[in-house]
């Protein structure tokens, strides 16, 4: 084991020597591209996302729109308009839906792990820190919450919140919370043990100013690698929950159900799932390289010390 | 001895801690149950009657003792849908999920042994990052996505399998094999990489010991220093995967059965959401936590005799 653990450290302080490479910019331009496209999807001259358009249901990539008069936030839209990406089985842009739905995406991925973050975190750090019986007590409860399966455990609590975008954000969330707990409390332990740490004990520093000032800084790093990944965990989530129609309702698009919807038409045109498939893979794929990325640093940083 | 008795204390906290979650799950759901059985033409005195049928004016803990001593008869409750038991109608529905877990790590096994054997033998060669790259990559791809991808591909463009549909085992074993092998695949194709690192590092630490050098020297072919000196050692940590991963197996049970209308516990769940049927969505969700709490106290059992180290080091510190 002890071997297996030098060998991936030697793997990645050799991989790490030529700086981020583009196996770390890529994936940060391709965010950037969906979050840019997220947060500007309102001001594109677009058709609205729940605008149908009967003649031109399910169209492959390009086809033109000469007839329908597709209106977005009172603007007129310059006729032939053409679907880039084609539509859905309702005939609407699949372009538009995509922008919108990253919004859902994106505020769902980021958000949950956000307060899972400052709710495990401060737990594990806690925990971490004063030990004893609320040490115990911590322990045992994130060891309930993760003797539910993920899913099922999701599942279980968004029957028990009920539909909507809060609760779907509350739901994922609470499904972070044992894992931050747990990186924080962990790092915590062998950071507090640290001379640095004795020494601002001994110059008099409370406990309050010793974990935010001496073990925050020094935890940040590996909770937010691990972040990173959570944020990939959570779109997938989210979209599986979409898939089951179990999230935001429609007409909102959201990725996942942009994928369900096209499974009626995946024989004459798959690209109707296929395309928010694609970029939903990219998107979870960029997350999880940056993660990995910053967790090889973490590790050399470590290595080096 | 004394291992094995405070890991089963630990298993029994555990399952009770988790039992009292799901029975809060339903008995703190807002409304009340007997409204929602009651439906919404009863009157407020049909109401009450079924309240008290139900127990559900008794304080909280009475009513949660007489649902766990239920439980441990074997009594989850009745389906308010089809008037069905609820443990008779996971029961029914067991046989498929675990055929679908079992093909699915058999697949996954199949393709990350050979993948992990290849790349230890070689570390650091193009072959090695090569699998790598492919199984992070592959690491990124829901289990949704998989599944639609090879319904396009083999149901639709090449027509070699059926897109959904189940058939029983008694209704012939090869077209049962055939609608079992698109929905495992989806899981298996995914979830084997976890498997391939998992022992592809640990082969690789084998590898560097003595005895294999021992081997090398009294010139002894490859192949035979993989499978017969080296796998069965490096395989320890596998099994704990193995383990640990079921939980994440199971979620995509759920979905795959969903995808692939198989009559399974998955599709159970989700279809008891979506029409508000309480007792069996927490019937469902307490027998799949406890399959899943009860299944990595056994492996973690298994592992220990295996490996009588782990025993020893946890008693000494």
């Amino acid at each position: 084991m002890a071997e297996a653990v030098k060998e991936a450290a030697s793997f990645s302080i050799k991989a790490n020597t030529k700086g981020l490479g583009y196996s770390f910019w890529l994936p940060v331009l391709w965010l950037a591209l969906v979050a840019t496209g997220a947060g500007s999807a309102h001001i594109w001259k677009l058709p609205a996302f729940d605008q149908m358009d009967w003649d031109h249901p399910a169209a492959p990539p390009g086809a033109r729109s000469e007839i329908s008069v597709s209106v977005s936030e009172g603007q007129k839209i310059d006729l032939p308009f053409i679907y880039r990406l084609g539509t859905d089985t309702m005939g609407r842009d699949i372009l538009t839906r995509l922008l919108f739905g990253a919004r859902i995406s994106l505020a769902v991925g980021l958000v949950a792990p956000f307060f899972g973050f400052l709710l495990g975190g401060s737990l594990g750090i806690f925990a971490g820190y004063f030990r004893g019986r609320f040490e115990t007590l911590v322990v045992a409860m994130m060891d309930v919450i993760l003797a539910f399966p993920g899913l099922v455990l999701l599942l279980a609590i968004s029957f028990y919140l009920g539909p909507g975008v809060i609760n779907l954000i509350a739901a994922l969330a609470f499904l972070t919370v044992p894992a931050f707990c747990r990186v924080a409390r962990a790092n915590t332990l062998t950071w507090a043990q640290r001379d640095f740490v004795l020494a601002a004990k001994a110059v008099g520093a409370g406990h309050l100013r010793i974990i935010v000032g001496h073990i925050l800084p020094n935890i940040l790093m590996p909770m937010l690698a691990y972040g990173m990944l959570l944020v990939a965990v959570m779109i997938v989530a989210e979209g599986a929950l979409s898939f089951l129609g179990l999230s935001v309702p429609a007409p909102t698009p959201s990725w996942g159900g942009m994928i369900s919807e096209g499974r009626e038409v995946l024989d004459q045109a798959p690209h109707v799932s296929l395309i928010p498939a694609g970029v939903m893979f990219l998107t979870v794929l960029s997350f999880n390289l940056i993660g990995d990325r910053v967790r090889e640093r973490n590790d050399r940083k470590i290595c080096e010390l | 001895m004394a291992f094995y008795l405070r890991k089963l204390v630990r298993l029994l906290v555990v399952v009770i801690a988790t039992s009292a979650l799901t029975f809060l799950m339903v008995a703190l759901l807002p409304g009340d149950l007997a409204y929602e059985i009651a439906g919404a033409e009863a009157t407020a005195e049909d109401v009450a009657v079924l309240r008290q049928e139900l127990g559900l004016d008794q304080h909280i803990l009475v009513r949660y003792w007489h649902w766990f001593t239920n439980v441990c008869r074997g009594d989850l409750g009745i389906s308010y849908h089809t008037y069905e038991p609820v443990l008779d109608a996971i029961l029914a529905r067991l046989p498929v999920t675990i055929e679908l877990l079992f093909f699915s790590q058999l697949i996954a096994l199949a393709l990350a042994l050979p993948a992990a054997i290849i790349s230890a033998n070689r570390a650091e060669s193009a072959i090695d990052r090569g699998v790598g790259i492919v199984g992070f990559a592959t690491l990124s791809i829901p289990s949704y996505v998989m599944a639609l991808v090879l319904i396009f591909l083999f149901a639709l463009r090449w027509r070699w399998l059926p897109a959904t549909g189940y058939t029983p085992f008694s209704e012939g074993i090869i077209s049962n094999l055939k609608s079992f092998l698109l929905p495992a695949l989806s899981i298996a194709l995914i979830e084997w990489v976890p498997l391939m690192r998992v022992l592809r590092s640990d082969l690789i630490a084998t590898l560097k010991e003595d005895y294999i050098l021992v081997a090398r020297a009294k010139g002894m072919p490859t192949w035979r220093i993989l499978l017969r000196d080296a796998l069965k050692p490096s395989s320890l940590t596998l099994v704990t995967i193995l383990g640990l991963q079921i939980g994440h197996w199971i979620g995509a049970a759920v979905i795959i059965e969903m995808i692939y209308a198989l009559p399974g516990v998955g599709r159970l769940l989700v279809n008891a959401i979506f029409s508000r049927d309480f007792l069996l969505v927490q019937g469902c969700v307490l027998f799949i936590t406890v399959a899943y709490v009860v299944i990595n106290f056994v492996v973690d059992m298994l592992y220990s005799v295996l490996d009588p180290r782990i025993r020893l080091e946890t008693v000494n510190g």
